[in-house]
């Protein structure tokens, strides 16, 4: 995501190239593109203009550094500028038991997508969720609340017959008290900021249920709007954060900068993906180094940190000592990455890939290798040498597929296999000597 | 074409009203000067009409105050509103009676409605049907986002709302078995159209757009023209991605229309100026609120006319 914002922005910094000092003319042009870029990446229209004032102050006069092209330096600071403006340091949800979460937005934002995601993390995280359902108006939006909150084994509360939101929200109250949950996530109808109706029926349920935190759920792709849209539910019910969502698609994600320069409300998740999981907390730090392509290494190990398995590791580790990788560390091994989330969620992360899909089939493609060495008996995934053409036919049976396609994961395998015996050999040197090479041939294009 | 026009006005009040308080005075019987321009940019700017026609009706009417220094207001916006209504030249969709299949077999003309999660598909689905049965046709809606908890339930709970026909399966039935069964009913009780809402798939997930393409090779064993159409639903309320959407589902599925939502707000759609502008994807309704009458025709005339607050 960001990939669009990144180009243009490399693009006018380009032009930088050569100047010893940085002045209002010589980076005059620059920023226009900058402003330019950040436009038509729907950053709202003041914010684009003070964000290029800003940066405008901090550059002029520099000394461009030894070492450094002015491109980099000038991103250095429009990076600093994009962290401070999207907030500084994590926003973490209130510490209060039991937590009250209320979720707003407009039609469409993904507002009980969220709900459900955000109960599943919770539960993660040691809480007893309880969804309530406030949405009364969207035909079936109780139902689908109902059967997320079933598929993630959320305590869920619901009235079918009654209209009155603000009675059902003290109602869902008790429910959570009675259920023992010690977070309660109230979902609500989509309403527009300017419906005046549906705003003070909110506003009342605010009243009764006295949220800890107050979620606006908001559409990654918002335009210009985004600045209208918080500022209104703000002023209505003093919002406490913000939920960005479908994140995963290729928005440009302005909307995330407007907000949280005019509003001021911490960004606090963003919504990855159709499936629960892909939900993360929102680090301003990343977002702005993913803004200028540096992509996102400290999202992808933290999330590998947390879904891979220690002692499943350590096991790993232990076998790869000893030299003798064999076809159960290669499916663990894949487990592992599976647990992560969907191939393209993680390919999301990796520097450079962001804006890149993998070919259909990728996930499916792991789903048949896992299935192939599930076929074979323990001792041959130990000893992968004793596989003959008999066993080989009675494997790709079991699993559904065709020999050929044994023998290519087995090659593979075998390939892998030497590879890190290469690594335990000493050879890793030489291997590491090899990739640095490669790197240095290549460069790093751009700024 | 008066009533129609008012209907669009009341719609779009909080629109209009939200760029004219912008632009009051600006557009008003007030001389334009120096510091009006800069309130003019940011005015279009917030429109989302996007960077290159934000430039051309900028340099348009810059270009006529260097020539006039007593440009007033509302010339101004007449100037605007003109721009405007050049890029979109050609943009009105109309959904022509009688577009169907081959002369020979009566067959439903199909409408498939896509595009992006939470923008507005079955709502769509629902006042397009309830429009064209106002228009003395006969429809059936085919509720094929077997994806999404509960969307089944949602169309169907519009169906007897507004009293339509409805094919549906269950929340995890395969989407193109839908279509095509309900592409069945439809043309042996002889309906007009077949509507079919579908899941809402973000643009950049290949397996989801194969989805679509598996509903349409369905549909067209049934008959090889459908969907004769094949229409985007798009949030109004966003920015230029929505072109970035336009511009993927039309590489996908050869789009042959849009429907803009949510333009009740105080957002202006200026989107999809820009999706006209790079795609020439005709757009054939607005949504201007919650009630099933108003997802309303688009008009080049009364959209450039509501957006600059020229009156008839």
């Amino acid at each position: 995501m960001f990939e669009s914002l990144t180009d243009k922005l490399g693009q006018a910094l380009r032009k930088l190239r050569g100047v010893g000092k940085l002045s209002e003319e010589n980076m005059a042009d620059a920023l226009k593109e900058v402003r330019t870029a950040l436009l038509a990446a729907d950053v709202h229209f003041k914010v684009a203009r003070e964000f290029v004032e800003r940066v405008q102050t901090q550059c002029v006069g520099q000394e461009v550094l030894k070492g450094v092209a002015p491109g980099q330096q000038i991103v250095k600071i429009i990076h600093d500028e994009l962290v401070r403006l999207l907030g500084e340091g994590a926003n973490a949800l209130s510490g209060a038991r039991p937590l009250k979460i209320l979720m707003v937005g407009l039609h469409g934002s993904g507002k009980t997508t969220s709900t459900a995601k955000l109960g599943k993390l919770l539960k993660k995280r040691g809480y007893r969720p309880l969804v309530a359902a406030c949405d009364v108006y969207r035909p079936a939006a109780i139902d689908q609340l109902e059967i997320l909150a079933s598929q993630e084994e959320l305590a869920f509360y619901c009235d079918r017959i009654s209209k009155d939101v603000p009675a059902i929200g003290v109602a869902a109250l008790a429910a959570a008290q009675a259920a023992t949950a010690d977070c309660i996530i109230f979902d609500t109808a989509g309403r527009l900021q300017i419906d005046a109706d549906l705003i003070e029926e909110v506003k009342k349920l605010h009243a009764r249920i006295q949220p800890d935190e107050v979620l606006l759920v908001a559409d990654g792709a918002l335009g210009q709007e985004a600045v209208n849209v918080a500022k209104a539910f703000h002023d209505a019910l003093a919002l406490t954060g913000l939920v960005l969502t479908k994140m995963d698609g290729d928005a440009r994600g302005g909307a995330a900068l407007s907000i949280k320069s005019i509003a001021n409300v911490p960004i606090k998740f963003i919504g990855t993906g159709e499936k629960t999981g892909d939900f993360d907390t929102f680090y301003p730090e990343r977002l702005a180094q993913r803004i200028l392509g540096m992509g996102d290494v400290v999202s992808l190990v933290e999330k590998a940190q947390e879904t891979i398995d220690q002692k499943e590791a350590e096991k790993m580790a232990e076998s790869l000592r000893k030299g003798d990788f064999n076809l159960d560390d290669f499916l663990a091994q894949m487990q592992q990455i599976k647990k992560m989330g969907s191939m393209q969620s993680i390919i999301g992360m990796m520097p450079g890939m962001s804006g890149m899909e993998l070919p259909a089939g990728a996930d499916k493609q792991m789903a048949r290798t896992e299935a192939i060495i599930k076929s074979m008996t323990r001792q041959e995934r130990k000893k992968p040498d004793i596989l003959n053409g008999s066993r080989r036919k009675r494997i790709a049976d079991g699993s559904g597929v065709k020999i050929v396609e044994v023998n290519q994961l087995l090659k593979q395998f075998q390939q892998m296999q030497q590879m890190m015996k290469m690594l335990k050999g000493g050879g890793a040197k030489k291997m590491m000597r090899q990739m640095e090479a490669m790197k240095g041939k290549g460069g790093f294009p751009g700024m | 074409m008066f009533g129609l026009f008012k209907k669009f006005k009341t719609g779009f009040a909080k629109t209009v009203s939200a760029i004219s308080t912008k632009t009051k005075g600006l557009f008003s019987g007030r001389k334009i000067d120096v510091a009006s321009l800069d309130e003019l940019e940011e005015a279009l700017y917030t429109a989302d009409f996007g960077v290159e026609t934000t430039g051309e009706i900028l340099t348009e009417i810059k270009a006529a105050y260097k020539k006039e220094k007593e440009l007033r207001g509302q010339e101004a916006a007449a100037i605007g509103a003109a721009v405007l209504a050049r890029t979109l030249e050609g943009a009105e969709g109309v959904l022509k009676v009688g577009t169907g299949g081959p002369s020979l077999a009566k067959n439903p003309g199909v409408i498939a409605l896509i595009g992006v999660n939470g923008s507005g598909k079955t709502t769509t689905a629902a006042k397009l049907a309830w429009r064209l049965k106002q228009d003395g046709k006969t429809v059936t809606l085919a509720a094929c986002d077997t994806f999404r908890a509960a969307a089944v339930e949602q169309l169907k709970t519009w169906a007897t709302r507004l009293d339509l026909e409805i094919i549906a399966s269950h929340t995890g039935a395969d989407a193109a078995a839908v279509a095509f069964d309900a592409w069945q009913a439809a043309k042996s009780r002889g309906r007009d159209y077949l509507i079919v809402d579908t899941a809402g798939r973000l643009h950049t997930k290949g397996n989801l757009m194969e989805e679509l393409a598996k509903i349409r090779r369905v549909l067209q064993k049934h008959d090889p023209a459908a969907p004769q159409h094949r229409w985007l639903v798009v949030d109004g309320s966003l920015g230029s991605n929505s072109i970035e959407q336009a511009r993927v589902f039309h590489q996908s599925f050869g789009l042959t229309g849009l429907v803009v939502t949510k333009l009740d707000g105080t957002s202006r759609g200026g989107a999809l100026v820009g999706i006209w502008r790079q795609l020439k994807i005709p757009i054939y309704f607005l949504g201007l609120g919650e009630q099933a009458e108003d997802l309303q025709p688009f008009s080049v005339e009364n959209y450039t006319k509501a957006v600059f607050g020229l009156d008839e």
